[in-house]
């Protein structure tokens, strides 16, 4: 039963009762019942769920239902946790081998070689041990496969909605923007935008109601990091968004978040009935007099509805396109009120800034951008997956290191990092240390952080085709240089791709990406010639060797 | 089927829920409509626009701009492939050509005994197991030309 918090020491009191009364001698079982149910994880859950009741278990093991684990290539995944000892990473889990694992593993503390992570033929049971864990520092991620996302009494057990009380009670809002700005954060959704300074416009904005949104329609193809913390950690965002809300000074929000996602809907909708219900969202949170609601708004399957205004536009109800800017949201966004728009890993990693300080935060990352990124790591590389590493971590050290690489023979080719927007980073750059700056001056950009790895089989002008068929599907059709600038390249590389390409196509498409980057209205147009420009750039060869 | 044996006592029900404000409720009103009728019919839309004061115009507007809304009829199950980034380096276009095959469709059409709608998307983020597809609202990763014959028949029966 879920009790109204009517104090900060309401709050403080329920974290200790909670941690007072978790079993310190059960064995944690955690199943990963979001990515990893595209594998079986539902399956395994209900036997291991079964199983636990038959053999009357239920005071030795605690079974929970976790978010992702980060290692998906390997799912289904479940980590074991027994008092006192390291935990175990096991995957490919099946229903079969689960009464296995209870005997042996959890009963006798044997590791079950098969189901464990191999590198060069080693098995390697231990998670600390397993490198793609190792090298990876989880600030964002630091509840995400390790809590049940459906429970805010476990969130709170971790210290959860501690940040915000201390925002709400010790900071006045300009402090709380001072710490941000001061923290270094810029925006993780993909332009980078100091958030500190983003959040003093829209303070500074005249107006008696504001709005708060977070844009969870994370839509470029490659990327999964906001989904992940959606399902496996929904309350670090509702949290990151209090704190917002307090610092502007609104009471109302908004999470839009894509169909396509149910299980992340799903998760956040249920985590915001629950925050009400402790009146951690609604009217006088804590006593303290502060207001704020938080609603849920589904997409309906527009790209262009990531950027900012066509989001507006469509939360609006109407048809999800772009305006030319200014005047900016900060000052007339959502029904032409002062709006503040931010993404779902700039939130989650609000709370941590607060909690540990900005002088903390700062001393990660680089002088460009500090803090943590995550990266989605897909494609052809061994361990896809969720990748959350300090900003100045080189892209090898990602895709070889904490990745384990390129399988089969073909070898690296190119990372393809920022999807539609972005570019491909041959192996010449994969020692640059990533950031804002350095990998824009690579002809890529940092974007939501989808990672696609290609090995020498990939065609670039085919992925460079790829891209452009996307976007120009995805072209809202306001403006004319995006509309037909998307059309006539798509037209170029299609053909170039079939074999019958002419030589002035190369400079054709490097005059109308030209013009479509400079006269589109809105990000969609503007970089959507990125990776048609950055293929020309590194891999030259591959257009020559089909159009001669 | 034809308009006028649609029943429109279900999109009465659904309409006065969100008559806080029907202009901004309008794609979640139309959402909730489809997962009904499984489409928009147009004498649907027309009831909408009469309960709602939004124009038919402005609701033809928004229902054609979102690829999530349809005015056909579909198929019992919803196959969405995924034509993310990951799936298409790893190979989707030949999963997609075998349930083309299989159903004797082309993407966006509906089989003819209405058991499947075919679609491709444009990322379902679940890129580390592809390439991926979804059918309603079932993952199924790691598809090879093999497996993907297995599901298609799985709900064939």
């Amino acid at each position: 039963m879920l009790k109204r918090l009517k104090s900060y020491d309401d709050l403080i009191t329920m974290r200790k009762s909670g941690n007072k009364k978790v079993k310190q001698d059960k064995v944690k079982v955690s199943i990963c019942m979001t990515g990893c149910r595209a594998l079986g994880a539902q399956e395994v859950y209900e036997e291991f769920s079964k199983q636990v009741k038959k053999q009357k278990l239920q005071d030795k093991i605690e079974v929970v239902e976790t978010g992702c684990q980060g290692l998906c290539a390997r799912a289904p995944v479940m980590t074991i946790d027994a008092p006192d000892a390291p935990s175990i990473f096991y995957g490919r889990v099946t229903v079969d081998i689960v009464p296995d694992i209870i005997s042996s593993t959890i009963m006798k503390g044997e590791v079950i070689k098969k189901l464990c992570y191999a590198e060069a033929g080693k098995k390697i049971p231990y998670m600390d041990d397993i490198p793609f864990y190792s090298r990876q520092n989880k600030i964002v991620l630091r509840n995400c496969g390790i809590i049940d996302p459906n429970s805010i009494e476990q969130y709170i057990e971790r210290k959860g909605y501690d940040a915000f009380a201390k925002a709400l009670f010790e900071f006045d809002p300009e402090r709380i923007i001072s710490e941000i700005t001061h923290s270094g954060i810029r925006g993780r959704g993909g332009a980078g935008f100091p958030t500190g300074l983003k959040w003093g416009f829209c303070r500074k904005a005249k107006g008696d109601v504001k709005y708060l949104i977070c844009n969870a329609d994370e839509g470029d193809p490659g990327a999964f990091m906001d989904r992940a913390i959606l399902e496996g950690d929904p309350h670090a965002v509702i949290e990151g968004m209090l704190i917002g809300a307090r610092a502007i000074g609104c009471e109302k929000g908004f999470v839009y978040v894509r169909a396509e996602y149910p299980i992340a809907v799903n998760h956040l909708r249920n985590a915001i009935a629950q925050a009400k219900k402790l009146n951690l969202l609604g009217n006088n949170i804590l006593g303290s007099g502060f207001n704020f609601d938080l609603e849920i708004k589904m997409g309906a399957g527009a790209f262009v509805c990531g950027e900012e205004t066509a989001l507006i536009a469509s939360i609006e109800g109407k048809r999800g396109m772009p305006r030319p800017r200014p005047p900016f949201p900060a000052n007339s966004g959502l029904w032409g009120k002062p709006t503040n728009i931010n993404n779902v890993e700039t939130l989650a990693n609000i709370p941590v800034i607060i909690a540990e300080g900005a002088d903390w935060y700062k001393q990660l990352g680089t002088k460009n951008g500090s803090g943590t990124k995550i990266f989605a790591l897909a494609g052809k590389v061994k361990n896809t997956g969720l990748v959350e590493v300090p900003m100045g971590t080189t892209l090898r050290e990602i895709i070889f290191d904490i990745g384990g690489g390129v399988p089969g023979r073909n070898g690296f080719k190119a990372a393809q990092m920022g999807g539609p927007s972005g570019g491909c980073v041959p192996e010449e750059h994969l020692d640059l240390p990533i950031d804002y700056e350095s990998v824009k001056a690579v002809g890529a950009i940092m974007g939501s952080g989808g990672l696609i790895v290609m090995d020498n089989e990939t065609s670039m002008v085919d992925i460079s085709r790829y891209f452009m068929e996307f976007v120009q599907e995805e072209s809202c059709g306001k403006c004319v240089p995006c509309r037909v600038g998307t059309r006539k390249m798509l037209d170029i590389l299609t053909r170039i791709t079939k074999g019958e390409g002419c030589r002035s196509d190369i400079e054709d498409l490097k005059e109308m990406a030209n013009v479509t980057q400079s006269a589109s209205l809105c990000g969609l147009g503007q970089t959507a010639p990125n990776p048609v420009l950055s293929t020309i750039r590194y891999f030259m060869n591959e257009y020559e060797a089909l159009i001669k | 089927m034809k308009d006028k044996t649609i029943d429109l006592k279900p999109v009465a029900k659904i309409v006065p829920k969100y008559s806080r404000d029907y202009e901004s409720n309008l794609i979640a009103i139309l959402q909730e409509t489809q997962d009904v009728y499984g489409y928009l019919p147009k004498s649907v839309m027309k009831e909408i626009s009469k309960l709602t004061d939004v124009p038919l115009t402005r609701i033809f507007g928004v229902v054609t701009f979102y690829s999530q809304f349809t005015l056909t009829p579909r198929g019992k199950h919803a196959i969405k492939i995924c034509n993310g980034t990951a799936c298409h380096v790893r190979g989707v276009d030949e999963v997609k050509e075998k349930v083309k095959e299989h159903l004797n469709v082309s993407e966006g059409e509906t089989t003819a005994d209405f058991k499947f709608t075919l679609e491709t998307v444009a990322c379902i983020g679940t890129c580390f197991l592809a390439p991926v597809m979804m059918v309603d609202d079932r993952y199924f990763g790691k598809l090879t030309t093999e497996s993907v014959t297995d599901v298609v028949k799985e709900y064939s029966n």
